[in-house]
């Protein structure tokens, strides 16, 4: 039993046609997904843009509604958002992909990250500022920060402000959404490594959404491939980058590409195979809608979307 | 030193801010040949986009000091008509956000033939198709004839990105600018572009400028490389040796911050500080100085050149010779300074 | 295309439906009903009771709205106390007469805009854009009335270059060529004065369209791909920006509704706006409910006719 559950999640969005703008169909966002994470690890959700992975995370954090499936968190069933206890929610924080857009330019630093304590928690002025002054601190901005405004730091800085308002609740559970795809490379580097930290120190578990493989690789014990709202991978970070089943996961491993270029022509022929082989092979691995098939164990940690075998 | 397609010469390019010009390009001279990939790497307000946009002359209201030589012809300063001349025919830029990048407006077909028509006043409607949809086959995609009549929100990132790409090959430039070409598209996506354009580098004999932050693209696409760094160039070398033996702290302290599966890290490497803006620049002394604080000042030059280490390999200011990054406590304190 | 526009269409049913009724409910609620500006005060108060029953005055509210409902449908949209007639053919004349008035206003508008919004927008920050763009700040800030009452003072009284009053010269022919000139030259002060405050909405809604299309990504492509300043702007820039110009068309319509009002009221033009005006002054209730019924189905048509142009040329709504 992981630390966060979820079972067969489905998201599905109605398509509204016709000259009355009767539901006609679905979009199946997130077509039965189940994933688990244990504690103090971090899952990586990877998948390239429309496969569903931003609309996974959101609909664990509550953000999205569900159409079926299952979600669970240290036990507690936390699929229905108005059920769920107050206290179990607040254990599940996101941080969000784009710091420039995501935190408000009109407010201080101190009422941004206190946002969530007064939702939450009932502190008097004083101890609100102490507890923001200890979170900047954490995060490694210095605690006089509390009365700038957000277009006075640097992007970096403003992605760990997104993360002290994140942990401000001390949750277990962190999603974070693409949280370096918007920052340059040495920016991204310190995000990171801070991520790693407060892991450590918090006993965070992390979901980490990313479509980057370089990133995930660094930041995951745990991956699954999502494609078209289905998964068609899953297993450790050794499994997924050095013995990928499923064609598309090889694609997607393919196109990293090589920092050495040495190894240019080898990996341009490399990558040539690979596509050969999706072009030959890609009835095999999806089904007629081009959608992936069930999952099935070809290890005990690793599975695989392959067709029944006849 | 044989004559390039391109020849830059201390280029220097300033906006205005209230009262005073700042320089986002600091005297930057680099050469591109033809047949050749010149990458320019470096992180977002380096001054690598202005340098694009000053050599397509697309700057509004910048001041442009220096010589740009193409085929020996000075294109700084030249007027409107003559540029509009080159722009699109000789020279070609593709753009990095394929989406914003089109009319949203006007059909694909459209958008092609503007640049084809635009440098071959006398083409015929049917000619003139004929040619748009050859190049919407030669960037690879799928249905022309659909395409043709098609818009852009019809079409994926990826297709888009073809159609940007059609628009800048289409009178078949000499010199072509990619700025940031991939950045806006997915992994699979952005080696298939990658792929196109090192196909369409050898088709046309061009000499390609590529700008970009991604140093695993730079690895797969560049012929020679140049690093910059708050508006200057801080190394230049070919591909092979930058990535090797690179020498720069600044080139050093970027390959040390992406994620390798080849070294086995567990902290990525951080630089100190942040980029300064273009206003709190420094302008004396080496520019990166600020951010390796625990090198002696004493390694700096005063003003700092370029110095050919090795043939066709430069490296700005003294401090490389002496530069080591600092041990693993160093490291652990760095990350919370900022 | 057509699935949109017949979605659109039928959307207006319930949007008039749901109008109607609260027209309906308002008049009713209105002290007195159709009867008492008719009847005679010398009449027995039996007398009148028995004419309420039989006109079924008396009914539940619903079967009155039906009743009325049946008839607006038909045409017959009940009579004017004061002016003894039928209110449909009361409102005929002067309905062409406001639609001929706001056809003209909203030509004048865009002829005054299109040039104002372009000139401001691209050269915006010079002294023709700081000179366009403080006409608009006095234009926002003068009401319609005084500036109707201005206008008529000195083009009207002063020059003598217009007509006062009415929408035609007495003792014409209708349909013969001095006809026609002569209405359109009684429309044209009234249109000019509306058009002038009205106009400033759309310069600055085309100014800053604009800008902003100026700096837009693909204005830069185009720049890149070699193309003149002139093409830039005539093929890209103006474009893009007169796009939701001609989406905000409709709601010139809607809005042209309140201008005539007072417009029509000052310059002594017979038409709806007039109408209203003097009826609810009146308190003649069948033609005040008549007539926000018409200016509410205008306005949902000037809703209608904004969808509909932009769906006709922005290709992100057209193709779906």
């Amino acid at each position: 039993m992981g630390f966060l559950e979820v079972e067969d999640l489905k998201v599905h969005f109605p398509i509204k046609g016709g000259i009355f703008g009767r539901t006609v169909d679905y979009v199946k966002a997130v077509d039965g997904v189940s994933l688990s994470i244990e504690k103090g690890k971090t899952y990586g959700l990877v998948g390239e843009s429309g496969s569903g992975k931003t609309t996974t995370g959101r609909a664990i954090m509550g953000l999205n509604n569900i159409t079926a499936g299952k979600i669970t968190f240290d036990g507690y069933d936390i699929t229905d958002l108005k059920q769920a206890e107050l206290d179990v929610r607040k254990q599940i924080q996101m941080i969000f992909q784009d710091p420039y857009s995501s935190l408000n330019p009109k407010k201080r630093v101190l009422d941004i990250i206190a946002e969530p304590l007064r939702n939450y928690e009932k502190l008097s002025k004083i101890e609100e500022k102490k507890r923001v002054q200890e979170l900047l601190e954490l995060v490694g901005l210095s605690p006089e920060s509390i009365v700038k405004y957000p277009h006075e730091f640097s992007g970096g800085q403003r992605q760990r402000i997104g993360v002290a308002r994140a942990i401000a609740l001390k949750p277990k559970v962190i999603i974070a959404d693409e949280p370096v795809s918007a920052l340059d490379v040495s920016v991204q580097a310190q995000v990171l490594n801070f991520m790693r930290d407060i892991q450590e120190e918090l006993d965070l578990t992390y979901l980490f959404i990313g479509h980057d493989l370089g990133v995930i690789r660094h930041m995951c014990d745990h991956i699954g491939i999502m494609y078209k709202g289905r998964y068609v991978e899953q297993g450790t970070t050794e499994e997924i980058f050095n013995s990928p089943q499923h064609i598309y996961t090889k694609r997607l491993v393919a196109a990293i590409p090589d920092i050495d270029p040495s190894q240019r022509k080898k990996q341009i022929q490399f990558r040539q195979e690979v596509q050969t082989e999706y072009e030959q092979s890609y009835n095999e691995y999806f089904d007629s809608d081009g959608l992936a098939f069930k999952l099935k164990p070809v290890s005990k940690t690793h599975l695989v979307a392959l067709p029944e075998v006849e | 030193m044989a004559e390039g397609l391109l020849e830059i010469k201390n280029l220097k390019t300033s906006f205005r801010i209230k009262d005073n010009y700042y320089a986002a390009v600091d005297d930057v001279s680099i050469t591109v040949n033809k047949n050749e990939v010149l990458a320019i790497v470096g992180e977002s307000g380096c001054g690598k986009s202005a340098l694009a946009f000053s050599i397509m002359g697309l700057h509004n209201r910048a001041k442009i000091e220096g010589n740009i030589l193409y085929k020996g012809h000075d294109i700084a300063n030249i007027s409107p008509a003559k540029l509009n001349k080159l722009r699109g025919n000789d020279m070609a830029m593709i753009f990095q956000d394929p989406l914003t990048a089109l009319n949203p407006l006007m059909e694909i077909g459209d958008q092609i033939g503007e640049i084809v028509s635009l440098h071959n006043k006398n083409l015929s409607k049917s000619e003139r198709k004929a040619k748009v949809i050859k190049l919407l086959n030669k960037v690879g995609i799928p249905h022309p004839e659909r395409t043709y009549k098609q818009f852009p929100h019809e079409l994926s990132g990826g297709m888009r990105q073809r159609v940007v790409i059609a628009i800048a090959i289409a009178n078949e430039p000499e010199l072509l600018i990619a700025d940031e070409p991939t950045t806006a598209l997915d992994a699979t996506i952005q080696s298939q572009i990658l792929d196109l354009l090192n196909e369409l580098k050898e088709d046309m004999n061009a000499g390609i400028i590529l700008i970009t932050h991604d140093l695993g693209v730079v690895a797969e696409t560049a012929d020679r490389v140049a690093v910059m760094y708050a508006g200057q160039i801080v190394e230049i070398a070919d591909v092979h040796t930058l990535f090797g033996d690179p020498q720069h702290p600044y080139t050093r302290s970027l390959l040390n911050s992406v994620p390798n599966a080849a070294k086995d890290q567990t902290k990525l490497h951080v630089i100190q500080g942040i980029v300064p803006s273009l206003q709190k620049l420094p302008r004396e002394g080496c520019r990166f100085g600020p951010r390796i604080p625990w090198i002696d000042s004493s390694a700096h030059e005063d003003n700092p050149v370029l110095h050919e280490i090795s043939p066709g390999h430069f490296v700005r200011c003294t401090c490389y010779s002496q530069f080591s990054f600092p041990e693993e406590s160093k490291e652990d304190q760095s990350h919370g300074v900022s | 295309m057509w699935k949109f526009t017949v979605r659109r269409i039928l959307i207006m049913i319930p949007q008039i439906f749901l109008l109607s009724i609260l027209i309906f409910l308002m008049a009713q609620a209105m002290p007195g009903d159709a009867l008492s500006g008719l009847i005679d005060p010398n009449l027995d108060p039996k007398e009148i009771a028995k004419m309420r029953e039989k006109l079924g005055l008396n009914d539940e509210w619903y079967a009155q709205y039906i009743d009325w409902i049946k008839g607006a449908i038909q045409g017959d949209l009940g009579e004017s106390f004061r002016f003894k007639m039928p209110v449909s053919e009361l409102i005929e004349q002067r309905l062409i007469n406001t639609f001929w008035l706001s056809v003209v206003t909203l030509i004048i508008t865009y002829l005054i805009a299109i040039p104002l919004g372009i000139t401001s927008g691209r050269f915006n920050d010079t002294w023709a854009d700081r000179i366009i763009t403080g006409y608009t700040y006095i234009g926002f800030a003068t009401p319609v009335f005084i500036f109707a009452l201005v206008m008529l003072w000195i083009f009207g009284f002063h020059y003598g270059w217009f007509p006062t009053t009415g929408s035609v010269k007495p003792g014409l022919e209708p349909g013969t060529f001095d006809y026609i000139v002569s209405k359109i030259y009684h429309m044209l002060l009234p249109a000019i004065s509306l058009a002038l405050i009205t106009t400033v909405n759309t310069v600055q809604y085309l100014r800053s369209e604009i800008i902003d299309t100026k700096q837009r990504d693909f204005i830069i492509t185009a720049r890149a791909k070699g193309a003149p300043e002139s093409r830039v702007y005539n093929r890209h820039i103006l474009r893009n920006s007169l796009l939701p110009i001609a989406a905000f068309f409709g709601f010139e319509i809607t809005g042209l509704i309140g201008g005539t009002i007072f417009v029509e009221q000052i310059f002594g033009y017979p038409g709806m706006g007039q109408l209203f005006y003097e009826s609810i002054l009146l308190r003649d209730y069948s033609v005040v409910t008549s007539v926000v019924l018409l200016f509410g189905i205008a306005s949902i048509l000037g809703a209608l006719i904004s969808d509909v142009i932009l769906s006709l040329v922005d290709p992100r709504i057209r193709i779906k």
